[in-house]
């Protein structure tokens, strides 16, 4: 690999009159585990939207293979999964339609899997029954589910683990560390340790903000 | 290394399947919450009995107010669906996810605005004989009526979804919409009125449905840019 | 981020900068003062005391000297709104940003100002203070669009959201304005037989409609200063953390 899978330079971001973080520049290779940390409020979900491409409010420069993100915007996605703070699962659908509309936006997404990766999540019997009768911790497992059917090479996280048991934060544990080993990068935040999933780089964005 | 991802990936799916799965999502959701699915033809139902409450009973008067008060009371109806369209979507996270898709928006939100006006401006079409009926609008003035209704109330959808699309991020989108969106109605309502009130006297409706059915294709060329724009912008903020 | 973009002329960069915004409104401010004052000081008295009064209406046509001005005004700057959203939202360049936030209170009150006008005209012309004359009909619909748009830039917390949202809108309007003139015009001629027309009139006479020109170009002074002046104090409030803005209110 000559270049970055995706590289950073200078991101400035500043919110409701507060720099959030200025000059951040990192890398991010292939078959790396990121972890951005930082207290509450230091701006970790607005970094991950910067990067997916849903915040523009930044200034500073994103380069996704080399190439400026604006201008390979459809590649860029195409070979994205990203995973924010709301689960992305409409309540009056069921988990298996959730699924299915995904798996209609990115073609990264095997519709083919989908039953394999609601046994996966631990949701096999709530196929057909109406997203919306689901716990919160269960909503967020459908869109985890996501997860094994993509085979995008980035995964941008957004506390996948929050309201999940310690079996499931294990199993994404490891389906992390598979997508690592496969050539993919996943860039995340979390409360928790990440434990065996390899080597794992952390960026702090507490000292970030103290240099701006 | 990178060999297995990515490797069994499937052709992009087409254009025409993503158009149909978005429509075919957007009506089982509508589908599924029924009360708020008749809720637009109740208010129109309930604007058109005030009329004759307020104004006057009387059927040759009323007649002659038809056109204009049906039209009115589609465009308000239209307009309290609207702040729904996106909504929903933007308070479950699943806006972010669409923007995400390497598919062009433009055919998703299209295909969202359809559905919405399958549900909102062909049903209110449907009902407009039986509004007819209580209004005195002569029989003759019926196909026209219909037939305005049909061209007008897509472009209603489409010049409101753009409004949606700007105010979805707000926690009060309500009357704002209605603010932005009402001016922009005007030229649909007076082409629309028009063509009823030509039905009723005779006159030749072509020329009218021909006005209608520009703006409604220069609103389905037009409209999806600035709705999809909008709703990055939205969520960007 | 400025570098990269070389085909466009330098000027359109420094324009981008809010600093030498600042400063260049600075220096042209008085030039425009003195041409605003003169030319509207001198089209008001030529107009009001020398131009010769309309064989049909008299004296009370005058007031098209304030009433054409204003509507022509308030048009154009609904432009100016609309295509400098369009330059901020595609070069992402706030300087454009906030000339669009500043047109918009000056071009709606230029709209009521033509509504006001037309509505005292109206009372002499056609005997009621308000008549749906297709011009004045659209004029309040362009008033409308313009309290949509400031309605929104107020909704909306983050500036340059409120900045894309507001230009989204009013390219939007922008679009509409042709479609929505057209159609009013031509409900007008369905529900109204001719009656006078404000301002579509013979060929005016040259005493009558050089003082009208002068009035018109003082319109534009005058819009021009309070543009700049609402300008530099946008700059100064968003740039109020920068440096060089700092300096400049400690120097006072």
């Amino acid at each position: 690999m000559s270049q970055a899978m995706l590289k950073v330079e200078n991101l400035f971001c500043e919110r409701d009159d507060r720099v959030l973080f200025d000059q951040l520049s990192f890398d991010v290779d292939s078959g790396e585990i990121v972890q951005i940390e930082g207290a509450n409020g230091s701006g970790k979900t607005t970094l991950l939207r910067i990067l997916s491409g849903l915040s523009r409010n930044y200034e500073g420069d994103i380069y996704w293979q080399g190439e400026p993100v604006d201008r390979v915007r459809d590649e860029f996605r195409s070979e994205l999964l990203y995973f924010g703070h709301q689960p992305g699962v409409k309540a009056l659908l069921t988990p298996e339609e959730n699924l299915h509309w995904y798996c209609a936006l990115h073609a990264s997404l095997d519709p083919a899997r989908v039953q394999e990766a609601l046994e996966q999540v631990g949701l096999r019997g709530f196929e057909d029954v109406p997203c919306h009768t689901l716990s919160a911790g269960q909503h967020r497992r459908v869109s985890l589910a996501r997860l094994y059917l993509s085979d995008a090479r980035l995964w941008i996280l957004d506390e996948p683990f929050t309201a999940i048991d310690k079996r499931g934060v294990a199993a994404k544990e490891a389906l992390i560390g598979r997508h690592v080993a496969r050539g993919g990068s996943v860039i995340l935040t979390t409360h928790q340790d990440l434990q065996g999933s390899g080597a794992v780089r952390s960026i702090n964005l507490d000292r970030q903000g103290e240099r701006g | 290394m990178n060999q297995q991802l990515g490797a069994s990936r499937r052709p992009d799916i087409g254009m025409g399947a993503l158009f149909a799965a978005t429509l075919k999502r957007d009506l089982k959701l509508s589908l599924r919450r029924k009360s708020e699915l008749v809720n637009p033809l109740i208010f129109f139902l309930m604007v058109i009995t005030l009329f004759p409450l307020g104004v006057s009973p009387e059927p040759g008067f009323l007649a002659e107010l038809a056109p204009g008060v049906i039209w009115v009371a589609a465009l308000l109806a239209t307009l309290l669906s609207m702040d729904s369209l996106f909504r929903t979507d933007f308070d479950d996270g699943s806006l972010e996810q669409l923007l995400l898709s390497p598919q062009p928006l433009m055919l998703v939100v299209v295909a969202k605005v359809l559905a919405h006006w399958m549900l909102t401006g062909l049903a209110l079409t449907l009902v407009a004989p039986l509004i007819s009926v209580m209004l005195f609008l002569p029989a003759e003035g019926v196909p026209g009526l219909m037939l305005s209704l049909l061209l007008g109330t897509p472009t209603l959808s489409l010049v409101g979804a753009i409004g949606a699309a700007l105010t979805v991020g707000l926690k009060r989108g309500g009357v704002l919409i209605s603010l932005l969106v009402l001016p922009l109605y005007i030229p649909v309502l007076i082409f629309g009125t028009g063509a009823v009130q030509a039905a009723v006297t005779g006159l030749p409706l072509g020329g009218y449905l021909a006005l209608l059915g520009a703006l409604l294709a220069l609103g389905i060329v037009l409209a999806p840019l600035a709705i999809g724009a909008a709703l990055r912008i939205s969520v960007s903020g | 981020m400025v570098e990269k973009k070389k085909w466009l002329p330098r000027w359109f960069y420094q324009l981008a900068s809010p600093r030498w915004c600042f400063q260049i409104c600075g220096k042209l401010l008085p030039g425009f003062s003195v041409a605003a004052l003169v030319l509207l000081l001198g089209g008001m008295v030529w107009a009001l005391l020398f131009a010769p009064a309309d064989y049909q209406q008299g004296n009370s046509f005058r007031i098209i000297y304030l009433h054409v001005p204003s509507a022509i005004l308030a048009q154009s700057c609904y432009m100016l709104m609309a295509v400098a959203g369009a330059i901020g939202l595609i070069w992402k360049m706030k300087v454009a940003d906030m000339v669009a936030k500043s047109c918009a209170p000056i071009g709606a009150t230029m709209a009521v100002l033509a509504l006001l006008t037309g509505a005292i005209w109206g009372k002499p012309t056609w005997g009621s203070w308000w008549v749906w004359d297709a011009r004045l009909t659209s004029m309040l619909i362009l008033l409308f669009l313009y309290l949509g748009v400031m309605a929104l830039n107020s909704a909306i917390e983050s500036e340059s959201t409120a900045a894309q949202a507001s230009a989204v809108l009013s390219l939007v309007g922008l679009v509409n304005i042709p479609i929505i003139k057209y159609s009013v015009e031509w409900w007008n001629t369905l529900h109204q037989p001719a009656t006078f027309k404000l301002t579509e009139r013979p060929a005016m006479p040259a005493d009558m409609w050089v003082p009208l020109l002068v009035m018109v170009v003082g319109f534009y002074c005058f819009f021009a200063v309070t543009l700049m002046l609402r300008l530099r104090n946008e700059i100064l409030r968003r740039e109020r953390r920068s440096g060089w803005v700092r300096d400049l209110l400690l120097s006072k």
